[in-house]
Order: structure tokens, then sequence, then C-alpha cells
């Protein structure tokens, strides 16, 4: 008796040292995850702080030593959305150049890159797969590498200054990315649809239209946003190409900002933040999508 | 169109039956596709074969025939600029790629607890990744600014230290290049792995908790294992995405001071249009070449046998 009693104690007291170890390891974990999560906050949110911050400073502020906006004042804002400072001149003009060549890249990025893989993964046209190594090629060459004989080709053709350039070599750097996703994303669907329509007198051009573009809507949501911001935060090409005054883009204008001796540095981040609202919009509103289908792609830096 | 000796095998084979033999010849070419279907087939791909030879084949080649000169490359081989080009961009391959993956790896360990705080974490901790490059670059570019930039407002505020200027020193511009970079795509690589890991079964999860398998060793016995063919595609896409990467050197450092922090993107960039010297700038790029191909050949490989999620 005197034995169970003993053994019963031991085991209880036994039971409630593993439940405070168990409760003080999970104490260390959340008070880990906590400190963790404060490192990763303040580590992500620092660049982001700054432009906000100076961006908020009244136009003679900026020098100073402070580390929050002492007196906040939208001035700066205000200036980039009426142009009214003699940087700002054209940029609702660069903007507007911004978003057609956006919108241009991601139409034929996906007009090119869905036609190619419906003739290739549905029609299963002889040596596709020769088109599709070459849109993989594309994948993994660097852009910038071919940025001076393009350059100099773009140049030959007399088409320098002209938004079309741009659009050329961004589709040419995108497409490769949408048939890469298309096809994947296309084995999903039962080929049978196809078939049983062309059975019933659909034609290839019906089928692409009717059945294949339809059943690729997510994919075509994804490639799209990914074509967008890729032609929206690129950098390098319309640097090259778009330099005069009516054909500059944003990132362009930025960037002349960063160069010139008197930086008005409120206005310059003003701009910065207003430039990336949209792909940060775009973004959260598209999240899903976009984090299902860059599982194997991915933005091209 | 056909050339003699299959003209002799269709004779030969099929007498009086020629048009059978061609039919088969084109039945051949076709695949399985009719003749109207076959012209639509043709006619779908023909806009991305004309991109393609148009845009990505004819600079291809016009780039190999600027930097063909041999004399070029000695030229570019006795450039002191080149040869800390050089340095800096094995030193930004090798810290700029691993560090960052190594990163994400761990983090996506972390995103996986459960919990809303980790979802409302995770969409703070993306926000690097959809903020345009250049807008964050610049924001960077001044914070490191030794007089008036933030972060030397920070360190004298909170410790009364004066903070160096950051861009003034080879090494510590190079530095910041490559924290900027690991700012800026650990997010991106993170919810990759993210992805990689949460397609692992549960069973086996269970299965090797069951077993003993928790923690550490379960992450070296399991969950490694199964994420290594992600992670090694992921490093080598990451490194090609880097060894092209011109943004952030060009807007976090300038290639500056003195042009001791280029990497070879930036340098091509710079030869080409600085000082006019397009074919220098061209062989810049090219001298990357024994570095890139067998890169391309192992992702190609990867990447066409790789399964994508959506």
């Amino acid at each position: 008796m005197s034995t169970i009693t003993a053994e019963a104690r031991l085991s209880s007291r036994a039971a409630a040292r593993a439940h405070s170890a168990v409760r003080r390891r999970r104490y260390l974990s959340n008070a880990g995850t906590l400190v963790l999560s404060a490192a990763l906050v303040v580590w992500t949110l620092a660049p982001i702080y700054n432009m906000v911050l100076i961006s908020l400073e009244p136009e003679g502020d900026v020098f100073t030593d402070h580390i929050w906006p002492r007196v906040a004042s939208v001035e700066s804002f205000w200036g980039v959305l009426t142009q009214g400072h003699w940087y700002l001149e054209h940029f609702w003009h660069q903007f507007a150049n911004s978003l057609y060549i956006g919108v241009m890249v991601t139409f034929f990025a996906l007009l090119f890159g869905s036609l190619t893989s419906f003739a290739i993964g549905r029609m299963r046209l002889r040596h596709g797969w020769l088109v599709s190594n070459a849109a993989l090629l594309t994948y993994v060459i660097p852009a910038s590498f071919l940025a001076i004989p393009f350059y100099r080709i773009m140049q030959n053709y007399g088409l320098a200054n002209n938004p079309w350039s741009v659009i050329a070599a961004l589709v040419a750097f995108a497409t490769p990315y949408a048939i890469f996703v298309f096809q994947e994303y296309g084995r999903s669907i039962p080929i049978e649809v196809d078939e049983s329509a062309r059975i019933d007198g659909a034609s290839p051009v019906q089928v692409y239209l009717r059945i294949y573009l339809p059943l690729m809507a997510p994919a075509l949501v994804a490639v799209g946003t990914y074509a967008l911001l890729l032609a929206w935060n690129e950098y390098l090409y319309q640097f090259l190409l778009l330099s005069s005054k009516s054909s500059m883009t944003v990132p362009v204008a930025l960037a002349q900002f960063l160069s010139s001796d008197q930086s008005p540095w409120n206005y310059m981040m003003a701009t910065a933040i207003i430039y990336a609202l949209p792909p940060i919009a775009i973004y959260y509103a598209f999240r899903r999508r976009m984090t299902a289908g860059l599982t194997m792609g991915g933005v091209k830096g | 169109m056909m050339n003699g000796a299959s003209v002799d095998r269709a004779t030969a084979v099929a007498v009086g039956r020629p048009a059978l033999r061609w039919g088969a010849v084109v039945r051949s070419l076709r695949g399985g596709l009719k003749g109207g279907e076959y012209t639509w087939a043709v006619a779908f791909v023909v806009p991305y074969i004309a991109v393609f030879l148009a845009f990505v084949a004819y600079p291809v080649v016009y780039g190999l025939w600027m930097g063909s000169e041999a004399g070029l490359y000695r030229e570019l081989f006795a450039d002191p600029i080149y040869q800390s080009t050089v340095v800096n961009t094995v030193l930004y391959l090798a810290l700029g790629v691993n560090v960052k993956m190594f990163l994400a790896l761990l983090l996506s360990g972390f995103f996986m607890r459960p919990g809303w705080w980790m979802k409302a974490l995770l969409l703070i901790f993306v926000l690097p990744w959809a903020v345009p490059q250049i807008s964050t670059f610049i924001s960077i570019h001044w914070m490191l600014n030794g007089e008036w930039g933030f972060l030397n407002n920070v360190l004298y505020t909170l410790f009364r230290v004066e903070g160096p200027h950051w861009l003034n020193d080879r090494w510590m511009a190079l530095g910041a290049v490559i924290v900027s970079h690991i700012w800026k795509w650990t997010p991106f690589w993170t919810l990759i792995l993210l992805a990689g890991r949460m397609a692992i079964p549960l069973e086996i999860r269970d299965t090797a908790r069951v077993d003993g398998a928790t923690g550490l060793r379960g992450f070296v016995h399991i969950t490694f294992p199964l994420l290594a063919n992600l992670y090694l595609i992921c490093t080598l896409l990451s490194t090609i995405f880097l060894l092209g990467d011109f943004n952030t050197v060009t807007f976090v450092s300038g290639g500056g001071p003195a042009n001791t922090t280029h990497v070879l993107a930036t340098l091509g960039i710079r030869n080409a249009f600085e000082i006019a010297h397009p074919r220098l700038g061209v062989a810049a790029v090219m001298s990357a070449l024994p570095l890139v191909i067998p890169l391309v050949i192992v992702l190609m490989r990867k990447l066409r046998t790789a399964e994508v999620q959506l």
C-alpha cells in the first residue's frame, strides 16, 4: 500500500517536473519567436521607414540628424502630384510611359506565351521541345548581359527613344517564363477536354479562345502580374534606350534625380514612394496567385 | 523536294504509291496533326520564334561578334579596375547567394510555425520584394550617407557613436551592396522554400516525429533531403540572377569609391557607355562565360525535369 502511494507520488512529481520543463521550453520558444520577429520587423522596415521619413520632411529640413519627423509635411507628395517642382515637370507623363510599357509587355507576353504553349502542349506540335528549350535558355541568360548588343541593334533600327524597343526586350525576357508556367499548368487540364471539343467541330482557334484560355485563367493572372511588375520595375533597358524627355519612364527619372548635385531628397523619396505604390497594391491584391505561380520561376532581378 | 536516294527507295518499296509515301513523310513532320491544324499550330508558335530570333538570338550573336577580338581581352585583363571587379564579383556571388539562401532556408522553417502572428509577420516580411528595387536602393544609398544618413543618425541618437562614411571605403561599400541584395531578395527565396516545405506531405513529418526525428534531427534526416533539390535549383538560379544584377551596385554604391566596387554587369555598361568603348564592355561581360555556360547547362537540365506547382 505504502509503496504504491510512494510510487504514485514519485510519478506525479516527475510529471509535474516534466510539465514545468515543457512550460519553460514553450516560454523560451515564445520569447525567441518574439525577439526574432521584432528583429525581422526592424530589419525589413528600416529602408522603407527611411523613405517615408525623408519624404515627410519640409524641403530645407532634410539635412538634419533626427530619426523621426519633427514636423510631418505632405508638401513633397503634393509637389509630385501637381508636378510642382522643376524636377517633376513631366512626372505624370513619365508615369503614363511606365504604365504603357507595362501594359504592352503584359499583353504580348501573355499572348505569345499562351499561343506557344497551346501549340506545343495541347496541339503537340512536332519539335515543340526546341521552342521550349529556346525559351528556357532565354530564362537563364542574364538580361543585363545582352544590353550592349541590344542597344546597338536598336540604334541600327532607328528605335532609340522609342518605347517599343524596351517593350520588345521585355517581351523577349518575360515570355519564356510565361511559356514555362503555362506548359506546366496546362498538364493539370485533361487533354480530352480539347479532343472532345475538336470532335464537335471546333477549330484550333475556337479551342484556344473558348476552352484553353478560360481554363488557364489562374496561370494567366499569375504570369500577367509577373510581367507587369517586371516591366514596371525594370531599369537598365529603359535607362539605355529611353533618354529623351518624351520617352522617359519613372525609374529613369528617379535615377537622374540621384545623379544630380542638388537633389531635392524629399521630393525624390516622395516620387519613389508614389512609384512603389502600384506594385505594392498589385502584389498584395494578387498575393495568393503570385506565391502560387512563383514556386519555380521567379522575378528576374 | 525529295533527294535522289529517298526517291529511289520510295519507288523500290512502294511502286505506284508515291502519293501515300509523300503523305507519310509529311505526317512524320507534322506529328499527329491534320493539314489545317498543322498550319494553325505553326502560326501559333511563329510570333514567339520571331521574338526569340530578333531580340535574343540576334543580340547574342551580335555580342559574340563584338567581343571576338583577342586583343580586347589583353586590354581588359591589364585593366586594374577589371581586376578588382573580378574580386568583387566573386565575393558578391559567394556571400550574396549563400548567406541569402541559408537565411531563407532558416526563415522558411520559422514561418512554418502556426498562428495569426506568423501570417501577419510574413506580410510585413515580403515588403522588400514588393517594393521596386530603384526606390529601396536609393533609400539605402541615402541611409548610408556619412553626414545625414539615417543609419548614422540612429547610431548617434542611441549610442552617441559617430558612424563612418559607409560608402567611401571599398570594403564597406561592397558590404553594403551585399547586405542590400540580401535584404531585397531573402523574402522571395524564403517564400519559395516555404512553398517547398509546405509541399512535404504531413504523413512523412508525423511518421518521422513518432520515430523520434524532431528538431535538428528531423531537419537533417527528413526535411533537408526532401528540400535539397529545390535548394540547389534556387541556389543556381539565384547565382545567375545575381551575376546579371545591375541595379544593386548602380544605386547603392554607384560602383564607387573610384570604381572599386563594380561587378561585371556594371563594369560592362560603364565601359560601353561612360568611356564609350562598347567592345570592351562586351568583353567584360563575356569574361563571365566560363562560369555562365556550365551554370546554364546544369540549370536547363534541372529545370526541364522540375515540377512547377501552381
